[in-house]
C-alpha cells in the first residue's frame, strides 16, 4: 500500500497521459478512418485508390516505424511537432487504417438496395452515404470498433520510447527504483490500462445492445 | 551521359564497400592479436556459481547494445563489442568459457536489476553505476572503471552550457530509469527532462534540435561524439563520480570475490589496460586511466 501512496503522483499523471493520448488519438482515428472508408466506397477511382494506398501503407507498417518517422524524421524536413502531439498523430494515423477497414465492412453489410433506393429518390452520393448508409453501418461496426479502440489504448505504450511519460514509461522508471516490488509496479500499471479498457468494453457492449437492430 | 552517371555512382559505392571491408578486416586482426587466453584447466569448489558455469561451459551476460566503446552490437557478427564486453570475456575466460560460448543479452538501464533478480542473466556488465539503492537488491563486484556524469551539446555549444547549473530551463535528454536522469530530477529540477528509452534516440533528438543537451556518463557521451564528431561536442566538466561495477545476484559472495580477484589480476598483468586500448580508448583517443581500487564491501 505504501508503494501506491508514495508513487501516486507519478502513477496518476502517467494514467492521465495515457488516457488523453488515447482519447485524442481515438478521435483522430475515428474521424479520419470514417472519411477513408467513405473514400474507399466512392465512385471516383482516384479517391478510391488514394484511400486504398493509405490503408495498405499504414496497416502494413509497424507502429514503432510510424513513430520514428513522425518524431525523428519530420524534423529533418523542417516540420517539427512536440513529442506528445507527434505521438497522438502517430497512433491516430495508424489506427485510422484499422477504423477505415472496420467501417468499410459495416458499409458493405448494408444491403445495396438501401443505397440504390436513396439514389433513386434523388439523394446525392454524399447524402445517401451520410443519411442512409453510414448510420446503419455504424450499428454493425460497434463491436469491431470496440476491438480497435482497446488495441489502440494498448498501442499508446509505444509512446514510452518517445519521451512521453505515460503508463509504460512510469513502469520503466518505477521498476528500476523499486526492483524488489516489481509485482506491485506491474500491478499498478496493468490496473491503469484496465481502468481504461474494462469500462470501454462494458460501454461497447451496452452500446451494442442499444443500437442493435433485428434484420 | 546517363551511363557515366550510373558508372560513377557504382564506382563510388565500390570505394565505400572496399573501405568498409578493409576496416572490418583490421578490427578482426586487432581482436585476434589481443584475445585473452581461455583457461583450459579449471577447478572450483562444488556448488559455487563458478563451478556451475564452468561445468555448463556457457554463461549469460547482460550488456548494452547501443553504447559505442562499451557495448555496441556489431551488425555483421551479431555480437556486442566494447570495454564492458572485454571485461566480461576476461571473467568468462577465467571460468574456462570461450568468448563465443557467452550468450549476450541486451540490458537497458531500466531492466538490469530485474534481470539479475529473476536469474535471466548470470552477471551484468553494462556501464552499471554502483550505488546503495541497487546494493539492496543485487551485489556489485568491482568497480572496474570510474566515470562521471557530463553534458553533450550541439557542435559549437550555441547555448553556452558549461555545467549542470546552466541547464535550468533547457531541454535535457536522458534515459528513463537511469541514475543521470534521477540526478537531474533531484538536484537540478529547473532543467526540463526529456526521457527516451535508449541514448541513441537522445542523439537523434539533439541532431534535430528537439533537445538542447544530452546528459549521462562521460564515457557514453564520448561514444556518441565519436559517432558524429561534426554534430556533437562534450562539455568536458564531469560533475559526479560513477564507479562502474559488475552486477551479480544478491548474496553470491563467492562469485563476487572471484570476479574481484579476476579484476585485480587483470589490473596487474595488463589485460585490463589492453582491453581499454582496443575498445573505449580506441574511440576516445584517451590512454588507459589508473584502474580504480576494487571495493570488497
Amino acid at each position: 500500500m505504501q508503494f501506491f501512496i508514495d508513487n501516486f503522483p507519478l502513477l496518476r499523471s502517467a494514467f492521465l497521459t495515457t488516457l488523453s493520448l488515447s482519447l485524442l488519438a481515438g478521435l483522430l482515428a475515428l474521424v479520419l478512418g470514417t472519411v477513408l472508408a467513405a473514400l474507399r466506397v466512392s465512385p471516383v477511382p482516384p479517391l478510391r485508390g488514394l484511400a486504398t494506398f493509405y490503408v495498405e501503407t499504414f496497416r502494413n507498417t509497424p507502429l514503432t516505424v510510424v513513430f520514428f518517422f513522425l518524431i525523428f524524421g519530420l524534423p529533418q524536413i523542417d516540420f517539427a511537432v512536440g513529442f506528445f502531439t507527434g505521438s497522438v498523430i502517430a497512433v491516430g494515423l495508424y489506427t485510422a487504417a484499422f477504423v477505415a477497414e472496420a467501417v468499410r465492412s459495416g458499409i458493405n453489410a448494408v444491403p445495396p438496395g438501401q443505397a440504390e433506393a436513396s439514389r433513386a429518390l434523388g439523394l446525392s452520393f454524399g447524402q445517401s452515404l451520410r443519411e442512409v448508409v453510414l448510420p446503419q453501418a455504424f450499428r454493425t461496426v460497434v463491436p469491431p470498433l470496440g476491438n480497435v479502440w482497446i488495441a489502440m489504448v494498448k498501442n499508446t505504450s509505444i509512446a514510452a520510447g518517445f519521451a512521453v511519460t505515460e503508463l509504460t514509461a512510469s513502469l520503466q522508471r518505477l521498476s528500476n527504483a523499486n526492483a524488489g516490488e516489481l509485482v506491485l509496479v506491474l500491478l499498478a500499471v496493468v490496473l491503469g490500462y484496465m481502468l481504461i479498457t474494462v469500462p470501454s468494453a462494458f460501454a461497447v457492449s451496452r452500446l451494442e445492445r442499444r443500437v442493435a437492430i433485428l434484420r | 551521359m546517363r551511363f557515366t552517371r550510373y558508372a560513377a555512382a557504382l564506382a563510388a559505392f565500390g570505394v565505400v564497400l572496399a573501405g568498409c571491408s578493409s576496416e572490418a578486416g583490421n578490427q578482426a586482426e586487432k581482436q585476434a592479436d589481443n584475445t585473452v587466453a581461455v583457461e583450459t584447466e579449471t577447478s572450483f569448489e562444488a556448488g559455487t556459481t563458478m563451478a556451475k558455469l564452468s561445468e555448463a561451459g556457457t554463461m549469460t551476460v547482460g550488456t548494452k547494445f547501443d553504447q559505442p566503446g562499451f557495448g555496441l552490437l556489431n551488425p555483421n557478427t551479431q555480437a556486442p563489442e566494447g570495454f564492458d564486453v572485454e571485461i566480461a570475456k576476461l571473467i568468462a575466460a577465467k571460468l574456462g568459457i570461450a568468448p563465443d560460448k557467452i550468450q549476450w543479452k541486451e540490458t537497458v538501464s531500466a531492466n538490469r536489476e530485474p534481470f539479475l533478480m529473476n536469474g535471466q542473466v548470470d552477471m551484468v556488465v553494462a556501464t552499471y553505476t554502483i550505488n546503495d539503492d541497487r546494493k539492496q537488491k543485487i551485489d556489485f563486484a568491482g568497480p572496474y572503471y570510474e566515470a562521471g556524469q557530463d553534458i553533450m551539446v550541439a557542435k559549437g555549444n550555441p547555448l553556452g552550457i558549461k555545467g549542470p547549473e546552466d541547464l535550468a530551463g533547457k531541454r535535457v535528454c536522458s534515459v528513463e530509469g537511469s541514475t543521470p536522469a534521477e540526478n537531474i530530477r533531484t538536484k537540478y529540477p529547473q532543467a526540463q527532462l526529456i526521457l527516451f528509452d535508449v541514448y541513441s534516440k537522445c542523439a537523434d533528438a539533439l541532431t534535430n534540435g528537439q533537445v538542447d543537451a544530452v546528459t549521462t556518463d562521460n564515457v557514453i557521451l564520448t561514444g556518441l561524439v565519436a559517432g558524429n564528431p561534426e554534430g556533437f561536442e562534450l562539455v568536458g566538466n564531469p560533475f559526479t563520480k560513477e564507479p562502474y561495477g559488475i552486477g551479480v545476484p544478491k548474496g553470491d559472495d563467492a562469485f563476487r570475490n572471484f570476479i574481484n580477484d579476476t579484476l585485480e589480476e587483470a589490473y596487474a598483468d595488463g589485460d585490463w589496460a589492453a582491453a581499454w586500448d582496443r575498445t573505449a580508448g580506441a574511440i576516445s583517443g584517451q590512454k588507459a586511466p589508473e584502474p580504480p581500487a576494487v571495493d570488497r564491501y
